[in-house]
């Protein structure tokens, strides 16, 4: 949560990746996802092969390092958390640079270090390559409930306008020397969120006010579609199929 | 914090999800019986509401900070159907847009932080609200700070159930309940007092107070007074009971969903892979489910059993509390 | 006017009460001839954003009627209406609630029934007319306000409206974009009726003026006379901004 969540998502591009059909990608990385979380976590150079595929991805749809290494950010408390896993861990204990470490700590961190970057990466790829409101699209089209996709939508279009209207509200306390730093300070916060809520809500009606005055009746209609081939289907999936058969080598 | 890949194993993200999906379709139909063709804009707007207040920290003791998770709050201000569908958005936006926990942990996250916290606050809060009448910030109180410690809670037993490391689940149960203890109290206040804020200035937006609207006074001519009743649908009153009944039988399928997992015994999808032939050679992690039986109790309790003697306190504590605010009440008349 | 011209907009004693009980119009009658631009003047409170919500049948009238281009605003005929009298609200974040703003002027027509090559056309005629097709593919919220407005009236026009409704539609733009929004309105070939206090801009785009106060037509006619008399105006809470004179001719 957080900064991490205001750099931009999406960049814009015209590669492969960037040109296949969201519900593939979607699909693709959920696949991915999968493959990664129900590989043994011994098999150390599997887990580098999924990189390694991730990494051909990254190349092939030009998103630079550095803007998958800023997005990492977000994986920062679980890696913290990670790292106590060998200090607290049970079982059978080693030492390293003078620390007695558990063993199947160790293990556990490296399966979560490792299994939550790649995941990360792969959804900071996909949201990289595709725009927030083509990978709804593509959610619809992989037959989520379209009530959800709808909300999903309104959410993304609002949240920015909200968010900005909470700053505004912070810079408005702050211009009059209030800095939220101690417990005694909670109840202004809560002033402004309440603020926050009645502003969201009333901004909700409107919003219908004006769904309904051009003709919504509960259904959106679906304007574009975005259909895939069988051929991207099979671009999209080869990222998935490679990974489980790495998965499926004899080691 | 949200539960990134590979911290639960797959049985488990996998039961995790049906148990979210579930629960999203439950809300679906029962947020479009409330709102109508509202549903779309108004619940995409709460999410974004309830996006925006999670990225409010609240300092909770010198140097530390919190941040709301705002499950309660969305189910006392909207309602537990559509609040549980705002989580759930304001979950999946964050693990598919912003890689803010893992796609494959998306039902856990669902499950913790969406279904638990709606369902054991919005429990809550019509238990204080159905005991002592017109406590609506008392109960809002109460009903965050249950929230976030059951979310804790609940996400233990997952961890015994399914986590992947091999940490004690009695340290993880006092490490998570003991900050979440204090994020609930930090929790607590800023939803009681956000609910108080909306209720001062638009209480017929708060789902959680309808029906507890003074019933109107019409003025005849001579001095006299009638009262009328409120006209609107009355929709707090009468649903106390799916939701205890809710809570109960969510808390025996977790329970049954513990007995089973805990059994020595292979569970499906490992015996599947032993009877083909490929469990040999896909080891013994594959799904995590390592040394399970070991982790059965912790102190000679069965951790169930624990889970449910909590769930009890948790209910006296807030009986005594709205007990307590209702005798209060009645000393005032 | 002769019988056989239908008008745009009739409104024969229309009064309305909230349901907490607050009575916000009280018998509103006016008539608005095709192509003409009036504008709605009143002070807040006057009731102006209710009477305009009864126009394309969000409010039911309490009592009385609305006429749109003589189709009666009622249940059977709402889809209709709601093509036919185009409101464009005051805050363009409420209005433009789709990803991009070629989703968004599409909208109205979608639900209409407009698909395919047809429904492109009929989104590009509508940001061509308020000169905003160059950024068709753009999400609103990366617009300025003053563009995220056109784009508002565009949604509207895109659904080939009978008569356009603004509510306040100079409200927060800068001088330039205050200009602009003036020559496209000028430039459309549709009836409006303008709801607005912002005087020098009635005065600049509308020939005819109302004045709703305490829910009833207060005045009726050139909006020049009407801005000239200022017992009226004081007698309604409007006021000329400081040192503006009405320019003569």
């Amino acid at each position: 949560m957080g900064a991490g969540h205001h750099h931009q998502l999406y960049l814009p591009g015209d590669s492969v990746v960037h040109r296949l059909p969201p519900q593939c990608k979607l699909l693709a990385v959920l696949a991915f996802a999968i493959v990664v979380v129900a590989t043994p976590r011994e098999r150390f150079w599997a887990f580098a092969a999924y990189a390694a595929l991730l990494a051909a991805v990254a190349v092939a749809a030009r998103v630079p390092a550095g803007h998958i290494v800023r997005r990492m950010a977000i994986e920062i408390p679980f890696v913290l958390f990670a790292f106590l896993i060998p200090v607290i861990g049970l079982g059978e204990r080693t030492t390293v640079l003078g620390l007695s470490l558990s063993v199947p700590g160790l293990w556990a961190a490296w399966n979560i270090l490792a299994k939550a970057t790649l995941g990360v990466v792969a959804s900071i790829l996909l949201a990289a390559t595709t725009e927030p409101r083509v990978i709804l699209v593509g959610a619809q089209r992989l037959r989520l409930p379209s009530l959800l996709v709808q909300i999903a939508m309104f959410m993304l279009r609002y949240m920015d306008v909200i968010v900005d209207e909470m700053r505004r509200m912070r810079v408005a306390r702050e211009s009059r020397g209030f800095v939220a730093r101690d417990v005694r300070h909670i109840p202004v916060l809560a002033r402004s969120a309440g603020a926050l809520f009645i502003r969201s809500y009333e901004r909700g009606e409107r919003v219908h006010l004006a769904m309904l005055s051009r003709g919504y009746t509960g259904e959106m209609p679906i304007t574009h579609d975005i259909s895939a081939s069988v051929r991207q289907w099979g671009t999209a999936l080869a990222l998935p199929a490679v990974a489980l058969a790495i998965w499926g080598l004899p080691w | 914090m949200h539960v990134p890949d590979g911290f639960f194993n797959a049985v488990t993200s996998l039961s995790a999800g049906v148990v979210a999906a579930a629960g999203v379709a439950v809300c679906l139909r029962g947020a479009r019986r409330e709102l109508d063709d509202r549903t779309a804009p108004m619940a995409g707007l709460v999410a974004a509401f309830i996006f925006a207040v999670q990225m409010l920290n609240f300092p909770v003791a010198a140097g530390t900070s919190g941040h709301l998770l705002g499950g309660a709050l969305a189910a006392i201000l909207v309602g537990p159907y559509t609040g549980m569908l705002c989580m759930a958005v304001v979950l999946l936006v964050q693990g598919v847009f912003f890689a803010d926990g893992g796609l494959t942990a998306l039902g856990v996250n669902i499950t913790i932080m969406g279904i638990v916290t709606v369902l054991v606050g919005w429990g809550v809060f019509r238990l204080v609200t159905g005991l002592a009448r017109g406590k609506v910030v008392v109960a809002a109180f109460l009903a965050a700070l249950v929230s976030v410690p059951a979310s804790a809670l609940v996400f233990t037993l997952l961890f015994w159930i399914g986590g992947t490391a091999p940490i004690e689940v009695g340290a993880v149960a006092a490490a998570m309940g003991g900050v979440h203890v204090l994020i609930g109290i930090g929790e607590a206040v800023i939803t009681a007092l956000t609910v108080g804020a909306v209720l001062a200035v638009r209480p017929d937006l708060v789902y959680g107070a309808r029906g507890l609207a003074r019933p109107l006074v019409l003025r005849g001519a001579e001095g006299t007074t009638t009262t009328v009743g409120e006209e609107r649908p009355v929709a707090a009153s009468g649903r106390l009971k799916p939701f205890l009944f809710g809570g109960v039988g969510l808390t025996l399928v977790l329970a049954g969903v513990v007995s089973f997992f805990a059994s020595p015994e292979p569970d499906g999808l490992e015996a599947v892979a032993e009877t083909h032939g490929f469990g040999e050679q896909a080891g013994d992690h594959v799904f995590g489910q390592w040394a399970l039986a070991d982790y059965g109790d912790v102190g000679g309790i069965p951790v169930g059993v624990a889970g449910i003697i909590g769930v009890g306190l948790v209910l006296l504590i807030g009986g005594v509390v709205a007990h307590v605010a209702r005798s209060r009440d009645k000393t005032k008349v | 006017m002769g019988p056989t011209v239908v008008n745009s907009l009739e409104v024969r004693q229309l009064a309305y009460a909230y349901p907490d009980g607050t009575q916000a119009l009280f018998g509103v009658d006016l008539s608005i001839a095709r192509g003409e631009r009036v504008a709605l003047l009143g002070p807040n409170g006057a009731g102006k954003t209710t009477l305009v919500m009864h126009l394309n049948g969000i409010l039911t009238a309490g009592h009385g009627t609305v006429t749109v281009a003589g189709t009666p605003v009622a249940k059977d005929t709402l889809k209709e209406i709601r093509q036919r009298v185009g409101l464009v609200f005051q805050d363009p974040d409420d209005q433009l609630f789709m990803p991009t703003v070629r989703d968004d002027v599409a909208f109205g027509p979608a639900n209409a029934g407009v698909r395919g090559a047809e429904l492109d056309r009929v989104v590009e005629d509508a940001l061509d007319q308020v000169g905003m097709l160059e950024f068709a593919d753009r999400p609103p919220h990366h617009l300025s306000f003053g563009q995220r407005r056109r784009v508002a009236v565009a949604t509207v026009l895109a659904m080939r409206p009978e008569i356009l409704v603004l509510d306040e539609p100079s409200s927060n733009l800068d001088p330039a974009a205050r200009r602009e929004l003036a020559e496209i309105l000028r430039s459309l070939d549709v009836t409006v009726l303008m709801v607005t206090h912002d005087l020098p801009y009635a005065l600049e785009l509308c020939e005819r003026a109302l004045i709703l106060s305490g829910g009833v037509i207060a005045a009726d006619g050139p909006t020049r006379e009407l801005l000239a008399d200022t017992g009226l105006l004081a007698r309604h809470r409007l006021e000329l901004p400081y040192g503006f004179a009405i320019p003569a001719g």
